[in-house]
């Protein structure tokens, strides 16, 4: 037999190829037949995504709210209070401080309160011991406005209204009293005397103790109650950026002689540790998340398997069709990735619902961050690939012969 | 050479579709389970014949490495004239996807595509397009004689049915040989006699088509029979064997431009 060209060897061999559009429709021919299963085996992926991006999204929609308030309130305001450690004084700030605080450059606004004995009672019949946690604090005019506070009801005290027995309650106050509005002119029992009510504040982030004080002016205060009018607590406005260098002269300023008694605290620090707690819990929750997103993959992998073994003779026949060995690995892989892919996708979508479900609830703006939906997805992808990777190989092995023998 | 009759200078010179040397097969164990014993077999293009041989004779194992799907522990195997006895994963897949159409017992349908699209699986692992492979699934359906069935899906079909669309599948790259593995096993007398009669018009019309099987009724109604027992060759009543250029031929042969007669006179011409 000669070895020279043959004549009718015009056929020429071309190496067996599978395009990239007939990959995906041969990657997901498995999962259109089987379509219960596809759901089902999905689904794990779906939990996963989606518990991972309903957290990531309700957190950040809570950090945009809890920003938006701390952006309204403003970082800039600082408060001193004596610092009521070992051998602290009587719980009071010297007199001229506020004075002294007010002659130092950056400081925008200055206002202090003054605690007071009195209590403050609903009427003269209720039990005098039961003062439900309220306190009667002597206020500055100028209090409001450094803590950029309102009034819901009513109205603020002036210069008119601060020498004569009027009120202003924080919100909490005006809860425990039972006062919800100012127009039919409630009264109040404070220190025995009767004050007449024009004022209810909105809550006070920066200042919760406020929320449970009943303000009053301080020429009433001293001329009534012969209150003596050293500051308890100092509320300040600096400029922007200078925050840190009013705060380390604050001490010195206010008590020379004692600078530590003086204890300087910048209310909007509390709140962002408020938003690192949660973020705390955020960390669980992305845990739990990353825990079903595992589970979700172990099920695609169990499925693929399971798959591999059922189509032990389409294995054959594509194999006898001229599938290469990556050919089949491919076609498997493919659909694993599919099916992950299914999954991550339904699960951005319900992340995303129950992060605006809750956000919408909450009264927060809606926030899904793009990351979470990029993360979440290619997360699906990375899991999809890994847990196709072996049951892929081992269709890819199957000997024809041996995935054609009748089942 | 000039001297040799024109039956030797057509196995001389032709290409024959599909030519096994000296093929052993053994499977490990201990001892080794021998299945071919040193089969030589030659089949020219355009031929219809039959393997016969009882269960565990090695015609299973035949066919495994005929159609590539099986390697020989030793012996050469030439396919159109191709020695692939050496072709490693990736050729064998395409000397499969483009010179060898497969039909088996069971048919091996897949159940969620149309007729039109099983039959287009064919030329799937070639590369062409899908509308493409849809033209070439359709002419080749409508040879197959399931012109009016092409959207229906497997289950819509009768045995019969779907072993034409088996076929169809099979012929629709036009391979250099079909091997067909006890096709009216799973079929009843009428639906098998059919199916013979579709694989005769298909020899007439040119193909080269093996048929394995048990039943030495069918295969007696075939041009020519290969008889397998114990992993040999018992007999063959091939024209090479007998001498007899006459009889074995097959009527197919007359189609110009690829038949080994005509590349004889090319060859001949040639010289």
């Amino acid at each position: 037999m000669s070895d020279g060209p043959r004549s009718n060897e015009s056929r020429k061999l071309k190496p067996s190829k599978l395009r990239p559009a007939d990959v995906v429709s041969v990657g997901s021919s498995g999962l259109r037949t089987r379509k219960m299963r596809t759901a089902l085996s999905a689904l794990g992926i779906t939990i996963g995504i989606a518990a991972m991006v309903g957290v990531l999204g309700i957190s950040e929609s809570s950090r945009a709210d809890l920003q938006a308030q701390i952006e309204a309130l403003g970082t800039n305001l600082l408060s001193v209070q004596p610092s009521g450690g070992f051998g602290g004084g009587d719980g009071t700030l010297p007199e001229e401080s506020v004075a002294k605080v007010s002659r130092i450059g950056p400081v925008e606004r200055v206002a202090d309160v003054v605690e007071m004995e009195q209590t403050i009672l609903r009427n003269d019949v209720v039990n005098p011991n039961e003062t439900g946690g309220l306190s009667v604090m002597a206020a500055d005019l100028d209090l409001l406005a450094t803590l950029n506070g309102d009034v819901s009801t009513g109205v603020w005290l002036d210069e008119a209204k601060a020498s004569v027995p009027t009120v202003v309650l924080g919100s909490v106050a005006a809860e425990r009293l039972a006062v919800t509005e100012v127009d039919q002119g409630p009264m109040v029992y404070i220190g025995g005397e009767w004050f007449a009510v024009v004022g209810i504040l909105a809550p006070f982030p920066l200042a919760p103790d406020l929320d449970r004080a009943a303000l009053i002016g301080k020429p009433i205060a001293a001329s009534m109650f012969e209150a003596e009018l050293n500051p308890s607590i100092i509320v300040l406005r600096t400029r922007a950026g200078s925050i840190d260098q009013v705060r380390s002269v604050l001490g010195p300023t206010v008590d020379p002689q004692s600078p530590d008694e003086v204890s300087i605290s910048r209310p909007s620090e509390l709140l962002e540790a408020q938003d690192a707690t949660e973020s705390a819990f955020t960390n669980l929750f992305l845990g739990l998340g990353a825990v079903s997103l595992l589970v979700g993959g172990v099920g695609i992998a169990n499925v693929m398997v399971i798959a591999v073994i059922e189509r032990r003779n389409e294995i054959g026949l594509r194999r006898a069709l001229g599938a290469t060995r990556a050919h089949i690995r491919r076609q498997f892989l493919t659909e694993s990735l599919i099916l992950s892919v299914i999954g991550g996708l339904a699960g951005v979508v319900l992340g995303a619902l129950v992060t605006a479900g809750y956000s919408t609830a909450q009264g927060w703006q809606v926030v899904v961050p793009p990351l979470a939906i990029i993360g979440g997805l290619a997360s699906a992808v990375i899991i999809g690939a890994i847990a196709g990777l072996y049951p892929a190989m081992r269709a890819a092995r199957l000997a024809p012969t041996e995935a054609l023998r009748a089942t | 050479m000039t001297k040799a009759s024109p039956a030797t200078i057509a196995q001389l010179t032709s290409t024959p579709a599909l030519e096994l040397i000296d093929i052993v097969k053994e499977y490990p164990g201990t001892p080794p389970v021998r299945a071919l014993d040193g089969v030589s077999l030659r089949v020219e293009d355009g031929e219809l014949a039959a393997i016969v041989g009882p269960s565990g004779s090695g015609k299973s194992t035949m066919l495994h490495v005929m159609g590539t799907l099986d390697r020989p522990t030793t012996g050469q195997l030439r396919i159109d004239g191709r020695n692939v006895s050496e072709f490693g994963d990736r050729r064998l897949s395409a000397v499969r996807s483009q010179l060898i159409g497969f039909v088996f017992q069971q048919f091996f349908l897949i159940d969620g595509m149309s007729a039109l699209d099983n039959v287009a699986n064919g030329l799937l692992y070639a590369g062409l397009p899908t509308a493409k492979r849809r033209v070439a699934a359709a002419e080749a359906l409508i040879k197959v004689g399931l012109a009016h069935r092409l959207g229906h899906f497997p289950n819509q079909l009768s045995g019969g049915e779907r072993q034409r669309v088996a076929i169809a599948r099979a012929i629709v790259h036009d391979p250099a040989i079909v091997l067909a593995d006890e096709p009216t096993g799973n079929l009843d007398s009428a639906a098998s006699e059919a199916i013979m009669e579709l694989l005769h018009g298909l020899h007439q019309a040119g193909s080269t088509i093996l048929v394995i099987t048990h039943d030495r009724e069918l295969a007696s109604s075939l041009p020519r029979q290969i008889s397998v027992r114990d992993g040999r060759i018992e007999t063959d009543t091939s024209p090479s064997h007998s001498n007899d250029a006459g009889s074995g031929w097959p009527a197919g042969k007359s189609a110009p431009g690829h038949t080994a007669s005509s590349q004889l006179l090319n060859r001949a011409n040639d010289e």
